[in-house]
């Protein structure tokens, strides 16, 4: 389970906040609000998930740097967070079954 | 309770993406496993030098983190954490607070092997109940991949770099993990990311909740420092351990117990052919540094075996 | 009623640590504030108190966990001198940028090197661009009463900084001298419980301390930790009209001592201002118009009232006991004369004397040279050299 799926309301500070509002000695009081910003676009490469060839070992959500394979409530692997993936490769040399592509991506 | 991997993967996930971490770094796939081995209703304070992983992950106004985390300086999240367990046990005696909490300090081997082993010895001489967690990329990677005393023998790093007339860093990796089991602690393991992470999770969840101070030495594989084949992580890890390079061991209240003993001992150019790191001794006439590493890491690998009385 | 005792000015430093009661002292040993943890953890091992002391293996350890534990909620303190503090110096920075309202308590002795562990303002003076708030003390009453305002001080909302209260090494640190104690329940009283909004501990909103603040929000941090500053004179003349209420004892940003119709005076900072007071008293009986002003708040620096407070006299000694090696003048001397100057206030004629550095002792008679001196120039007018070494064998 993600953030995603925890539902808790992210907030974040933005970038023309004035001193006086800025939160006070650098503090962040929104934990784990870094999902709220998105490294997709860093991707030159893109793992696409097979559905059909899973099965579901989740042996890939773990190996992602970027907490990118959801899992749901049922323990099963969902879809990439495409907003977070950087294309790094990683899930796609461990899955047994060769059920995660690894395509360029479409710019 | 046993480890199983869908159980696992239920448990609440405590690092989110959006940090700035290269793709494929190591380090983060440790932190989450070893994250999600604590009990979902324990609130940590979490502490990291400054490092790849502090500074790609907390940069302001995002954090990665969904528990409390404080980042101190380079050199002092061992002493940084302490002061908050020693917080926490004032506050917990006078009643302020009444629930658990965790305290787990990450560094990279430059802030815990060398400019944070002063903090980290203090720490855990102190016997802290806290754990203390070196993600070990084998250099002060941050900063541009220099050498630190975790870096390989041979290893080219920018600060020792091959050159022509010295092959990189000329001085054998510290052993860490074997300075903190000499300081006597509860619980010592050295592990890495291999597999389904059966051995990476049980042991953090040994150190977590073992009560005391627990050091926890884990191999964070670098793309960019070690220059293999970004995708390949697991496959590194896993040559880490099958050549013996890297064991993974755990030191129980003074007991060694290895915790895997291949059957098949790879040579360790196995492991090092496929970082661009070392592709200088594998040049003519440089035969003699792999077996000078073959045999440190034999030596190394002997004394383990004797230590555990599985030799 | 106050509680009449008799004891050194490390020994009231640590009594008030003990009434203050924190959640954590990290300390580490260094001459001559070594007393402090000394005293303080035979508190810890009587039970008297219910701090967790961390016996540090460093004093950057010592801050570190100062900065970990007043992170997570609870209220640290810690003591140290000459070099300790300095090793502590960049988590100084970052308490201070942090805001965590940390109490050190500083036992002035002087920066190696030369090695030396006599009293000199080297230490403090080091980390005047720290960012924490400077509390000076003449004597061991002084120490004692900084020291319990320290928190209120530094725990305000508007401030949430830092602060450091200093009184010289083995001059008053370990002389016995009398002093007046508050009780232990109306300090508990007046000091009250330190309840931040965020704290590491906190379940139900956890926080994170210490970011990487790059250039788009960095520069707005530092001028909220500058209004903190800046807020801080206000909030130490409050706490310390609250003070006066409770105790009786006076404290302003400066003590003006005999100043009312001096035409010169001094300005010194801890024990030799005691030393200078008899010397006025001496002088002034023999008709000499002199006078001292003794700083006791340093940081945030009283720039309107000192400009203010000095206008009025003809000739100013500022006495440094530290040189800033600017080939100019010392801290105290560069403050004053900076503040002097902002304020438009070009009367008096200012000039240093950095004197006592490295513990030499300091005697009536060469303070007696500085007022005969600025008596002179007083009525000639005229300022041979600014920049002056008071004591040193020519």
């Amino acid at each position: 389970m993600s953030c995603k799926s925890c539902k808790k309301e992210l907030k974040t500070v933005t970038p023309d906040v004035t001193w006086k509002d800025i939160t006070e000695g650098g503090i962040i009081p929104y934990a784990g609000n870094a999902d709220l910003f998105k490294t997709g676009d860093w991707r030159s490469m893109k793992p696409v998930w097979i559905q059909e060839k899973c099965k579901q070992c989740l042996l890939c959500y773990p190996v992602c740097p970027d907490t990118s394979i959801l899992v749901n409530e049922e323990g099963k692997r969902t879809d990439f967070d495409y907003d977070h993936c950087k294309g790094c490769g990683v899930c796609v040399k461990v899955c047994p079954f060769k059920a995660i592509d690894f395509v360029e991506e479409s710019k | 309770m046993a480890y199983n991997l869908k159980e696992a993967a239920k448990k609440p996930e405590r690092f989110t993406g959006g940090h700035r971490m290269c793709a494929g770094c190591g380090a983060p796939v440790v932190v989450r496993q070893i994250l999600r081995a604590m009990k979902p209703e324990d609130h940590a304070v979490i502490g990291a030098a400054t490092g790849c992983l502090e500074v790609s992950t907390f940069i302001y106004p995002y954090t990665s983190w969904n528990d409390s985390f404080i980042h101190n300086a380079f050199e002092n999240a061992g002493a940084s954490i302490s002061g908050a367990e020693a917080a926490y046990s004032a506050m917990r005696k006078k009643g302020r607070i009444n629930y658990d909490t965790k305290f787990i300090a990450f560094g990279g081997d430059g802030g815990t092997y060398d400019i944070g082993l002063q903090s980290l010895s203090g720490a855990m001489e102190r016997g802290h109940d806290m754990v203390y967690v070196c993600y070990d990329n084998g250099a002060y990677m941050n900063t541009g991949i220099q050498r630190s005393s975790a870096t390989p023998k041979y290893a080219d790093t920018t600060t020792s770099p091959a050159g022509k007339k010295i092959p990189g860093k000329m001085q054998v990796r510290k052993d860490l993990t074997e300075v903190i089991a000499n300081h006597h602690i509860p619980y010592v393991a050295q592990t890495a990311a291999v597999g389904n992470m059966k051995d990476l999770y049980e042991k953090a969840e040994k150190a977590i909740y073992t009560k005391g101070a627990a050091f926890m030495n884990v191999l964070a594989p670098c793309p960019r420092g070690w220059q293999y084949n970004t995708p390949d992580l697991m496959d590194i890890n896993k040559l880490a351990v099958e050549t013996c390079f890297w064991p993974l061991y755990e030191v129980i209240d003074g007991k060694y117990v290895i915790n895997y003993i291949p059957k098949n001992k790879l040579p360790v150019s196995e492991f090092l052919k496929v970082q661009g790191r070392f592709k200088h001794i594998f040049k003519a006439g440089n035969e003699y540094m792999i077996d000078e590493i073959q045999a440190e890491v034999d030596n190394r690998w002997a004394t383990l075996l004797k230590l555990a009385g599985q030799a | 009623m106050a509680i009449r005792e008799r004891m050194s000015g490390n020994e009231a430093m640590a009594v008030a640590m003990k009434q203050i009661n924190p959640d954590v002292v990290a300390a580490f040993p260094i001459t001559p504030s070594t007393e402090v943890p000394q005293y303080f953890s035979t508190f810890v091992a009587d039970g008297v108190v219910d701090t967790e002391f961390v016996a540090v293996e460093s004093e950057h350890s010592a801050m570190s966990a100062c900065v970990g534990a007043q992170a997570a909620g609870g209220r640290a303190m810690t003591a140290t001198s000459a070099n300790g503090l300095g090793l502590m110096w960049e988590v100084l920075y970052i308490a201070a940028c942090s805001r965590l309202p940390i109490v050190l308590a500083c036992v002035n002795r002087t920066l190696s090197g030369p090695l030396n562990i006599h009293n000199d303002h080297s230490d403090s003076m080091g980390a005047r661009d720290s960012g924490w708030i400077q509390l000076y003390s003449e004597n061991n009453q002084e120490a004692y009463d900084n020291m319990l305002m320290a928190n209120r001080i530094g725990e305000h909302p508007d401030v949430m900084l830092p602060v450091m209260v200093c009184q010289d090494g083995f001059i008053t640190s370990h002389a016995i001298e009398n002093i007046e104690l508050l009780e232990d329940d109306k300090v508990k009283a007046f000091v009250g419980e330190y309840e931040p909004e965020y704290y590491l501990l906190n379940k139900e909103n956890p926080i994170a301390v210490g970011p990487l603040d790059l250039q788009a929000h960095c520069f707005e941090h530092k001028r909220q930790q500058a209004e903190a500053m800046k807020n801080a004179k206000k909030v130490i003349l409050e706490v310390s009209a609250e003070f006066a209420k409770l105790t009786g004892r006076k404290y302003d940003l400066f003590e003006e001592y005999k100043t009312e119709d001096a035409e010169v005076v001094a300005v010194i900072l801890n024990s030799t201002a005691g030393t200078a007071k008899y010397v006025i008293d001496q002088m002034r009986a023999q008709g000499k118009k002199v006078g001292l002003i003794k700083p006791r708040v340093f940081r945030p620096f009283p720039v309107d009232e000192i400009a203010a407070a000095l206008s009025r006299f003809k000739a100013v000694a500022v006495m440094d006991k530290a040189d800033s090696f600017n080939a100019a003048g010392g801290p105290l001397y560069t403050d004053i004369t900076s503040a002097l100057y902002a304020k438009g206030v070009f009367g008096p004629k200012v000039v240093n004397y950095i004197y006592g550095l490295g513990g030499r002792d300091v005697k009536a008679a060469d303070i007696e040279v500085v007022y005969n001196d600025i008596l002179k120039i007083a009525s000639s007018g005229k300022v041979e050299s600014t920049y002056n070494y008071l004591g040193v064998r020519e």
